[in-house]
């Protein structure tokens, strides 16, 4: 998987009520409509800037807070192709996975916002086009590779009828 | 080699002996869903192709974020949860039962050595009873439903050795909210946190309750504590069942190892919009607020209320403060009601709502006004948590809170307390 888009940065310790408001996930299963929420109390405009493709860039423990798993699908469908944070809380973390969307730790104070990115999953690197500099992305555990590879836990499911992990 | 709590449970679990960093596909004891959560799970179901859940008996939803339905979207929802859980023949707590973290325990499927997951961060509280018990997402939760089973690293764990006796006026919300300004809001991220010492062993079941639930604000998957003979006490109460405490080895291995005194702590709070924002009350006394909060999976249970209303017996709250109390559950709703607690802190001017999550999370029940500042008993101040993104939340202990809504500012609660 690769993808290349523009880097919007946040700081450290983001949590899952500012990727998604609380008021909103209550009330909705309609992820398009959650999607044009997120990140809203961080940055109102947001949704508005982000381009098909791009990337949320954090510091550490992204994802903090509740179990919510319409944390990491408004992030989805809000057409964000990764999220790449220096780590993540673990519940987020695994929504992710479940869900299909990308989770790259890796050294993001080397890079800004704006920056221009093409995040290479298979090959384990990040270039940072804007800098010229390549970034290693930490690999991740082989159960989530599993899971991934098979395009979520439901697929997961559909596929073997169960876990099949070993 | 020695095993901790939670590598005990795990292994006890996967039929293999496990130690930290492991992978292990576990049996799971029981699995929870609330309101917030269990529609999106009921999608990945289906989506997996799920048919029946694994053993109806340990299987449950609660509808405590939204209860009553404030708006027809989650009554939507609700209803999805309802149809899904008569459907399948398993326990759906309505509204008015109260908070999923309350109820888990007083359904006596969950004790000492059980393996549990729910839909929701805060599934950590059981921990207090010396079960391992953590929040999943929804997909994770599906999956549970359909299989009994769920896979797991094994934590490391991080131990908190407390020593001494929490002075009066001090609680274990106090504790625990210092220890999370600590070791901050990531120090022991995906960690086990085993609480241990003469101030756990003193502390009331409540007390522990609220110990194990603010585990994941500093990032744990789950916090634990021994069981001893108060526990076995609490569950006597509701089960008749038998269970298989997990104590740690002599020799086991810790990643990491914090020692306190406890006995000269001063009441904590927390400022906003961080949970690891923590300073003695001192610093912030005097603060004016417009709403107190008692209540919650943190602080809604008997001992809480029992600490508020005696603070407020016979006095009036100040005329600028609204104050919102929720029981944590029905039970503890009618035990402080025999009491004569929700009669105290009615008079004192309290508004009681329904048994459930009460205002924590900004669906209803007493959303703040722009530049308010609130104090609760709750476990987050995010900014927005209250569903308002410009209002201010402090966290504190029930006396805290009570104390304040007496005097409209943030106040020291020990001159309060005999
Ligand atoms: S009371 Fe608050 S923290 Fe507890 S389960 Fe309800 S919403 Fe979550």
């Amino acid at each position: 998987m690769r993808f290349r888009g523009k880097a919007h940065k946040f700081g450290n310790d983001v949590n899952t009520d500012y990727i998604i408001s609380g008021k909103y996930k209550f009330k909705t299963l309609d992820m398009k409509e959650l999607a044009r929420h997120v990140m809203e109390d961080l940055d109102p405009d947001f949704y508005g800037k982000v381009s098909r493709g791009d990337f949320i860039v954090a510091g550490t423990n992204f994802g903090c807070g509740s179990s919510r798993e319409q944390a990491p699908l408004a992030i989805k469908y809000a057409d964000v192709s990764a999220v790449l944070a220096k780590s993540f809380a673990r519940i987020f973390y695994r929504n992710c996975i479940n869900t299909g969307l990308p989770v790259v730790e890796c050294d993001t104070d080397l890079i800004e916002g704006g920056d221009e990115l093409e995040v290479d999953l298979a090959g384990g690197v990040i270039r940072n086009l804007s800098r010229g500099i390549d970034i290693p992305i930490k690999p991740l555990p082989g159960v989530m590779i599993k899971i991934l590879n098979d395009g979520g836990l439901a697929a997961h499911f559909r596929k073997h009828g169960g876990f099949n992990l070993d | 080699m020695g095993q901790t709590i939670i590598e005990k449970i795990l292994s006890a679990h996967s039929g293999q002996q496990v130690y930290a960093n492991d992978i292990v596909v576990a049996r799971v004891d029981f699995i929870m869903g609330q309101d917030g959560t269990s529609p999106l799970a009921i999608r990945a179901f289906e989506d997996m192709g799920g048919r029946d859940v694994f053993d109806r008996e340990r299987v449950a939803f609660v509808i405590d974020h939204s209860a009553p339905s404030p708006n027809e979207g989650v009554s939507a929802l609700h209803k999805l949860m309802r149809e899904f859980a008569r459907a399948k023949g398993f326990r759906l707590y309505d509204i008015g039962e109260g908070v999923c973290h309350q109820l888990i325990p007083e359904s006596g499927m969950v004790g000492p050595g059980s393996l549990v997951i729910g839909a929701d961060s805060h599934t950590c509280t059981y921990g207090a009873l010396n079960a391992f018990s953590t929040g999943v997402g929804s997909t994770d939760l599906a999956g549970g439903l359909i299989s009994g089973r769920m896979w797991f690293k094994v934590p490391e764990s991080f131990k908190f050795a407390l020593h001494g006796v929490l002075p009066p006026g001090v609680y274990a919300k106090d504790l625990i909210l210092y220890l999370i300004g600590d070791v901050t809001a990531d120090g022991a991220t995906y960690m086990s946190a085993e609480y241990t010492g003469e101030a756990v062993a003193a502390m009331s079941m409540e007390g522990r309750f609220t110990m194990a639930n603010m585990a994941i604000e500093m990032g744990a998957k789950a916090g634990l504590m021994e069981a001893d003979e108060k526990t076995f006490r609490w569950l006597d109460r509701f089960t008749g069942r038998s269970f298989n405490p997990a104590s740690p080895d002599a020799d086991a291995v810790y990643a990491r190892v914090k020692e306190y005194d406890v006995s000269r702590l001063e009441p904590q709070v927390a400022r906003p919009h961080r949970v690891d924002n923590v300073c003695p009350v001192g610093e912030v006394a005097g603060t004016p607020i417009q709403q107190a909060v008692i209540g919650t999976c943190t602080n809604g249970r008997l001992e809480d209320l029992r600490i508020a209303a005696g603070i407020l017996r016979g006095k009036k709250i100040n005329p600028e403060v609204r104050l919102i109390v929720a029981p944590a559950s029905k039970t503890v709703y009618l035990d402080a009601m025999r009491e004569g607690i929700i009669q105290d802190l009615v008079e004192a001017g309290a508004a009681v709502v329904t048994p459930g999550c009460g205002p924590c999370v900004g669906t209803h029940n007493g959303v703040p006004s722009d530049g308010e500042n609130v104090i609760s008993t709750a476990n987050r101040n995010f900014k927005g948590r209250m569903g308002n993104s410009k209002a201010f939340i402090y966290l504190a202990s029930p006396a805290t809170v009570a104390a304040s809504a007496l005097t409209g500012m943030i106040t020291d609660p020990r001159e309060f307390v005999k």
